[in-house]
């Protein structure tokens, strides 16, 4: 399916969360409402003539230094791949400052539990319903969120203390009838 | 393996309790029957510097929470701060197994956001050397996998034909593990006149060392019987992960952007996509060292119709002037100048692209503001998705499993961490 098929087949079925679209070196870029992602990934999903089964990455970005932006602060971008089809689609949220919160797809990817961590601990972005909003690739003590633009490269932070993991550990067992 | 001790969630002490065993002990499920054992972070078996906290009954591994970020050094925050090109060096870090692998997947994306058409011998050599590059990391994962399973000989056998890789990478480009290679536009330098003939001569032992291997495990009880059927992830679990590349293959999914989405003529070379059936330990060990065998056969079909011509692109934005030029004219001066002082500087703009690592899919969505720093570099890992998974696949399996899958995963803790 070429990229305006896709576009359009994505818009009748969604159009009020579909806020515009580009086409980024032959990509076709989709900007969808924050509130209406989950609906959308769910028809990119469904959909046997898109069929996007795999959620290849999650990208945050901090737009508050950006020339001449006039947006809103963060940007999410999803990229979606279909095995079967062979194409790629590329979903666009823009999240704002006050509220940075964007509805969680780890009902749908496995993946995507981590990928919303990466988001939350780099970025600050938070995912509603997420089942384990933590820290991934910093460590629990870390204060900020290092990829934010006015976080300072040069800013050092004293970190010392072990992480338990048991809060995810009581979970999974409680899950597998441990008591 | 050390104990976990935590005093806030230390769970009451294992009391001796002879009332509840037997039929009694498989009913009840108490927590307090459990053993918790961290595997890792510092551990040899972990290759890097990753951490599973196990829930053991007995030796079977009952629940396990993963830890990453031990190796997390800011890749993504220091490419903000550095010109397009200066971002290359990082790069090598990211899957330091493989590093010219990065390099190119990282160059390829500039150059696509640039426009830029590398030529056909830069075009041509950047294959040989990632797959020279695929061909070292299978051996290491293999090899080092081996290794976790007891096989020690095997080891040597895929070091030694990796060492006369290295040999002949830091030939080319005066490195041996962390090489930057390549350049936006092109590649570094050229080849050395020996290099046809010392490649032909390292695949020979290569294909030497991998027969070796085969013959010695392919059909060793002990192999066999430790990896068939252990640690399985269906094809379904594996997708739905994101899973990429050679594990993804092993599960039965025929996947590889070589051949999907082909880029640098991967689609004139002959080669096979060798897929696993059940997605175990064996089939990833497996699927790693056919695939040696093809990218082998690239780097010959590859080798004969190496194009002559320059390896770096002329176009001015990106290419250094000759030296004579630079000296010589105000033009070459000042182009010369531009390009170091004010560095690359592509159009407002993001980009996503993506190359076939010896992991998998490894992009880079780069956005760029004009400047000559990138604004944002995201780095899609491949083997950050394995690791999400690796908890759901050793629940339920033993410790010693856990290892040996942890090593067919090939999780590169450079790379999960960034």
């Amino acid at each position: 399916m070429n990229n305006e098929a896709m576009l359009k087949t994505i818009t009748d079925k969604h159009p009020r969360a579909i806020k515009g679209s580009a086409e980024k070196f032959g990509f076709l870029e989709i900007r969808v409402a924050r509130e209406g992602i989950a609906e959308v990934v769910k028809t990119l999903w469904d959909d046997p003539e898109l069929a996007f089964n795999v959620l290849i990455d999650m990208v945050s970005i901090d737009y508050s230094a950006y020339p001449g932006w006039a947006g809103e602060r963060f940007g999410l971008a999803y990229l979606f791949k279909s095995l079967a089809l062979g194409h790629r689609v590329q979903l666009k949220v823009a999240v704002p400052e006050d509220e940075p919160v964007v509805p969680t797809l780890s009902g749908l990817f496995s993946n995507a539990n981590w990928l919303e961590r990466e988001a939350y601990d780099q970025m600050g972005i938070r995912f509603a319903h997420h089942p384990n909003l933590k820290r991934i690739l910093n460590h629990h003590e870390f204060v900020g969120h290092p990829l934010r633009k006015d976080y300072p490269i040069t800013k050092r932070q004293w970190l010392s203390a072990n992480e338990s993991l048991m809060d995810e550990m009581e979970v999974s067992l409680k899950k597998k009838g441990y008591e | 393996m050390t104990p976990m001790i935590d005093p806030k969630t230390l769970l009451p002490a294992q009391v001796q309790d002879n009332s509840a065993s037997g039929l009694d002990a498989a009913k009840h499920k108490d927590k307090k029957d459990l053993v918790f054992v961290n595997l890792g972070p510092s551990h040899p078996a972990t290759h890097g510097c990753l951490r599973a906290l196990c829930a053991l009954d007995g030796e079977t591994i009952v629940a396990a929470v993963t830890e990453m970020g031990y190796l997390h050094r800011g890749f993504e925050k220091d490419a903000e701060v550095h010109t397009f090109q200066q971002v290359i060096p990082y790069t090598d870090r990211l899957n330091y197994v493989s590093a010219i692998m990065n390099n190119v997947g990282y160059c390829k994306a500039v150059e696509k956001m640039l426009g830029i058409t590398i030529p056909d011998r830069a075009m041509v050599l950047r294959v040989i050397t990632c797959e020279l590059n695929r061909i070292i990391d299978h051996l290491v994962c293999a090899g080092a996998n081996l290794v976790d399973l007891g096989a020690l000989t095997n080891f040597w056998y895929a070091f030694n034909a990796r060492e006369k890789v290295y040999d002949i990478l830091e030939k080319l480009c005066g490195a041996r593990l962390t090489s930057s290679y390549t350049r936006i536009g092109g590649l570094s330098r050229d080849t050395y006149p020996a290099f046809a003939d010392e490649v032909k001569a390292v695949l020979k032992d290569i294909r030497k060392s991998v027969a070796e291997i085969t013959k010695l495990v392919s059909k060793n009880r002990i192999f066999v019987d430790r990896t068939q059927g252990v640690c399985v992830i269906s094809k379904e679990k594996a997708v739905s992960y994101g899973w990429t590349g050679p594990t993804l293959r092993a599960c039965g999914v025929e996947y590889d952007l070589r051949k999907a989405e082909p880029y640098y003529h991967y689609e004139d070379f002959k080669f096979e996509v060798p897929v696993g059936t059940h997605g175990d330990t064996y089939d990833r060990i497996f699927v790693r060292l056919y695939e040696i065998e093809e990218s082998a056969g690239i780097i010959e079909q590859a080798l004969r119709k190496l194009p002559k011509g320059p390896v770096m692109t002329d176009d001015k934005r990106v290419a250094l002037p000759p030296k004579q030029q630079t000296y010589g004219n105000i033009e070459g001066l000042m182009n010369h100048f531009k390009i170091i002082m004010h560095g690359i500087c592509p159009d407002p703009g993001e980009v996503y692209d993506y190359t076939e690592a010896a992991n998998g899919e490894l992009g880079f969505y780069i956005v760029a503001d004009g400047g000559k720093n990138p604004y944002r570099v995201k780095c899609r890992p491949p083997c950050f998705m394995n690791y999400a998974a690796f908890h759901e696949m050793i629940e339920g399996g033993m410790i010693a499993d856990a290892i040996a899958n942890l090593g067919s995963i090939n999780i590169i803790a450079g790379e999960l961490d960034r």
